[in-house]
């Protein structure tokens, strides 16, 4: 059992960058391009923490402490993290409150180090990120929250265990709403179509590439890597809501669900192929309409 | 009748200088308001040093006439300004400010535009004195204080690749107050460098005054030139070279329409158009060996021919380019996701656009119906009719909208040249300028009308060339859609007008 659980947050250390592979062939597939090969992101990270990197004069030590704790707290939640009905390491009751803290918190400092550099374009990044997480956050909160009522469980590894017993065979609507909440939430926090465009290089419309502007060599490879390991903990809980596969051996679940978090990065892939980004002024009402859901979900379930 | 002080002249031909007739500036200011009250606009403004004094020419385009018109005065260092009762002027007097080190008194916002010395020693609009280093946007910029109003500075170097150019946007929050656009960092002295070249060599210059437009500008330089010298190139050169701008007009705007997908993170879209637009560059150079059309037009005619075999070569590719293109936009059209970007966003009303003298795609998407090859036909354009798309919205929709219809209607144009070429020689050879004559040659390029004004003197040597790209009337136009828009939707209106910055800087 513990093996399991601990080859998981392996699995999710190693496979968290090979999900923007997925994301980008899928994208290449979709405009008849070859693409990138598909472990492209393993390199780049690669590269860039082989590299030497440039300070601006104006950057102060919480500029190389953000991309370091994003990082961090990534790693930390991995640990909270189920894989389908495979346990986490660490669970306990209200685990979940702590990994949307961990989340938070690498938010906040890569935030800070964002504003920490004094540019305009960081600043005006910065200010979005924090503006569009405040919505994304509480329909995440709820999102997780009617997942723990329907179950009745106190640990996330508890809840996500027990969603296709007791959530999607009885009250199948609620289920619905939660995973479209959590998906909804999974592209705004990643910074994904129709969200933000990772691909842009306009840096007045990005979110969350132009905080990250003047981070280079090693410290921007760890905020990819951070990236990835963000991607990886959404995409790995929205599979483990959406794989119906508990049989018993914490192994299968595992590999099952990793298959379904590869298969939640594909689709993603496919929305971004399919549709243009949203307006800006738009993203709120997109992420309160999550909220919304989320909510529902709550008081759908008994 | 042009009016008391005006001389009268059709698109591509010359008159003697003579018979431009002198007024005062005042009394020319009020004939030009006039003749802009009743649906005339500023073609060109261009100065000439005569003694101590600077002679003032001005085009007006008159398309209820089919006509331009053309004025003259002199003015002293100091004259009133045209811009507050014609905005449309202000561009152009910023320029003669700089250029001349005259001062247009009353004018709103004079400052420099490319940053260069005075082309006459001893006259500084600025009073800068000579050793003085003149720097690129480094000048005053409007500026709105106010607590949480914050300043973002963009450019001159770019995240992408593209031409430099400074933009400073005054906001309140993602909320744009005021955008002002610093240009000038491409400025290579080519209208100087068209007066002083040899005339084999001028062809050059004109090919690069903006890469995208080289058939457009090479064109309106050679009709130029064969109008001064009274010089024609045959029909089929004619032909030819129509079929080199629609050519350059449809890889310009798909290739736009597939940027303006991409600013939108329309995938599909903008992977195709990029492919296509490639080849529709390949079908110029099926033309010329270039994809921009470099080499082909020439004084008195073009110089490759398209043999029947390459013609329906180049009409077979361009109808198997245009069901992919009609494929790529129809799904790009169709896409809600898309068109709520597009529709509402860097507005730009008829009026406004009527105010500011827009002219091209930007002009005709905000429903005014502006364009040469309809309103002042030359070349082939005289017997090939081509109906003028607009739209009224004012726009990206708008924009994108009008350049879909364009391409359908260019290729249809193009076909129809392809399937009738008139039989004939390439080039007549093109007789030297004539002493004392204007000429002016008005081309509708992909981006708008490039309008060439060229003047000689008594000798028949160039006195005065100047070249006015649509990017200049246009440039304020993009300011002005930014107003009370977001800061996040600036690289989308940025991309629906693409402007030339190296057509502005010259």
């Amino acid at each position: 059992m513990v093996s399991a659980s601990i080859v998981g947050v392996l699995a999710g250390l190693i496979l968290a960058p090979l999900l923007g592979g997925i994301i980008n062939r899928v994208k290449a597939l979709f405009a008849g391009r070859s693409g990138q090969p598909l472990l492209q992101p393993y390199r780049d990270i690669a590269k860039l923490l082989r590299k030497g990197a440039v300070f601006s004069t104006t950057t102060g030590e919480m500029f190389g402490v953000g991309p370091a704790i994003g990082v961090a707290a990534g790693v930390v939640g991995l640990t909270l993290l189920p894989l389908g009905g495979s346990r986490a390491p660490v669970a306990f009751s209200g685990d979940f409150l702590l990994l949307l803290g961990l989340l938070a918190l690498a938010r906040f400092c890569i935030v800070l180090a964002a504003l920490d550099t004094g540019s305009a374009f960081e600043g005006m990044g910065a200010s979005r990120e924090v503006a569009f997480s405040a919505l994304a956050e509480p329909a995440m909160l709820l999102a997780v929250g009617a997942l723990v009522r329907a179950t009745d469980a106190q640990s996330l590894s508890a809840a996500v265990g027990a969603v296709w017993k007791q959530v999607w065979q009885p009250s199948m609507p609620a289920a619905v709403l939660v995973a479209a909440a959590l998906a909804v939430v999974l592209l705004c926090e990643n910074a994904r179509i129709p969200f933000d465009d990772p691909n842009t290089h306009l840096e007045l419309t990005m979110i969350h590439e132009v905080m990250v502007l003047d981070h280079s060599g090693p410290d921007f490879g760890l905020v990819l890597y951070g990236g990835a390991l963000k991607l990886w903990i959404f995409s790995a809980l929205l599979a483990g809501v959406l794989v119906p596969v508990r049989c018993g051996s914490p192994w299968l679940d595992a590999v099952a669900t990793v298959i379904g978090t590869f298969c939640v990065a594909a689709g993603g892939g496919a929305v971004e192929s399919t549709m243009a980004r949203l307006r800006l002024v738009r993203v709120p009402q997109l992420l309160v309409g999550a909220a919304v859901m989320a909510a529902l979900a709550v008081l759908l379930v008994r | 009748m042009a009016g008391v002080s005006l001389a009268e002249l059709h698109n591509g031909f010359s008159l003697p200088s003579s018979e431009v007739p002198r007024c005062g500036w005042d009394e020319l200011c009020t004939e030009i308001c006039t003749h802009i009250g009743s649906g005339a606009r500023l073609a060109a403004l261009a100065g000439r040093p005569v003694n101590d004094r600077l002679e003032v020419l001005v085009v007006l385009v008159r398309p209820e006439h089919g006509t331009l018109a053309l004025g003259r005065a002199e003015v002293g260092a100091r004259f009133a300004s045209l811009t507050p009762a014609c905005p449309a002027a202000h561009m152009f007097e910023r320029e003669l400010a700089e250029q001349w080190g005259v001062v247009p008194d009353g004018h709103p916002w004079l400052k420099p535009v490319r940053f260069h010395r005075s082309y006459r020693p001893g006259h500084d609009a600025w009073s800068r004195a000579v050793d003085d280093s003149i720097l690129p946007c480094v000048t005053d910029f409007f500026r709105v204080d106010g607590e949480e109003v914050h300043e973002v500075a963009v450019g001159p170097v770019h995240a992408g690749v593209i031409e430099p150019g400074h933009f400073r946007f005054q906001c309140h929050g993602e909320h744009v107050l005021h955008l002002e656009i610093a240009l000038g960092y491409q400025h290579r002295g080519v209208e100087r460098a068209l007066l002083a070249a040899d005339p084999r060599r001028a062809i050059h210059l004109a090919e690069t005054l903006a890469g995208d437009s080289t058939v457009a500008h090479t064109t309106a330089h050679c009709v130029a030139l064969e109008a001064l010298g009274a010089g024609q190139a045959p029909p089929r050169a004619e032909a030819i070279r129509a079929i080199a701008l629609e050519l350059e007009r449809l890889a310009n705007h798909v290739g736009d329409l597939g940027a303006l997908a991409g600013d939108v993170g329309f995938l599909p879209t903008q992977s195709f158009c990029g492919r296509l637009r490639g080849d529709l560059l390949n079908l110029t150079a099926l033309v010329c060996g270039n994809r921009f059309g470099r080499n082909l037009v020439r004084p008195g005619g073009v110089a490759f021919d398209l043999e029947p075999e390459r013609a329906s070569e180049l009409g077979a590719r361009l109808q198997e380019i245009l069901q992919d293109v009609r494929g790529a936009l129809e799904l790009l059209f169709e896409s809600s996701s898309v068109l709520v970007r597009f529709e509402g966003t860097g507005s730009v009303s008829s009026s406004l656009a009527t105010e500011l003298g827009l002219v091209g795609v930007a002009a005709r998407a905000s429903g005014l119906e502006r364009d040469v090859r309809a309103e002042l036909p030359v070349g082939m354009y005289r017997f090939a009719q081509v109906p003028v798309s607009t739209w009224h919205t004012g726009d990206v929709f708008a924009r994108a909208w009008v350049r879909w219809l364009e391409v359908q209607r260019s290729a249809v144009l193009v076909s129809d040249l392809l399937a009738a070429l008139p039989t004939g020689g390439l080039a007549t050879r093109c007789p030297a300028p004539r002493g004392d004559r204007i000429a002016v040659a008005m081309v509708e390029g992909w981006r708008g009308e490039v309008c060439h004004l060229v003047q000689t003197d008594p000798g028949g040597r160039i006195a005065t060339y100047k070249v006015v790209d649509p990017s200049f009337h246009n440039w304020m136009g993009l300011a002005m859609a930014l107003r009370n828009q977001q800061i996040s939707d600036f690289p989308l209106c940025n991309k629906s007008f693409n402007l030339s910055y190296c057509g502005h800087d010259l």
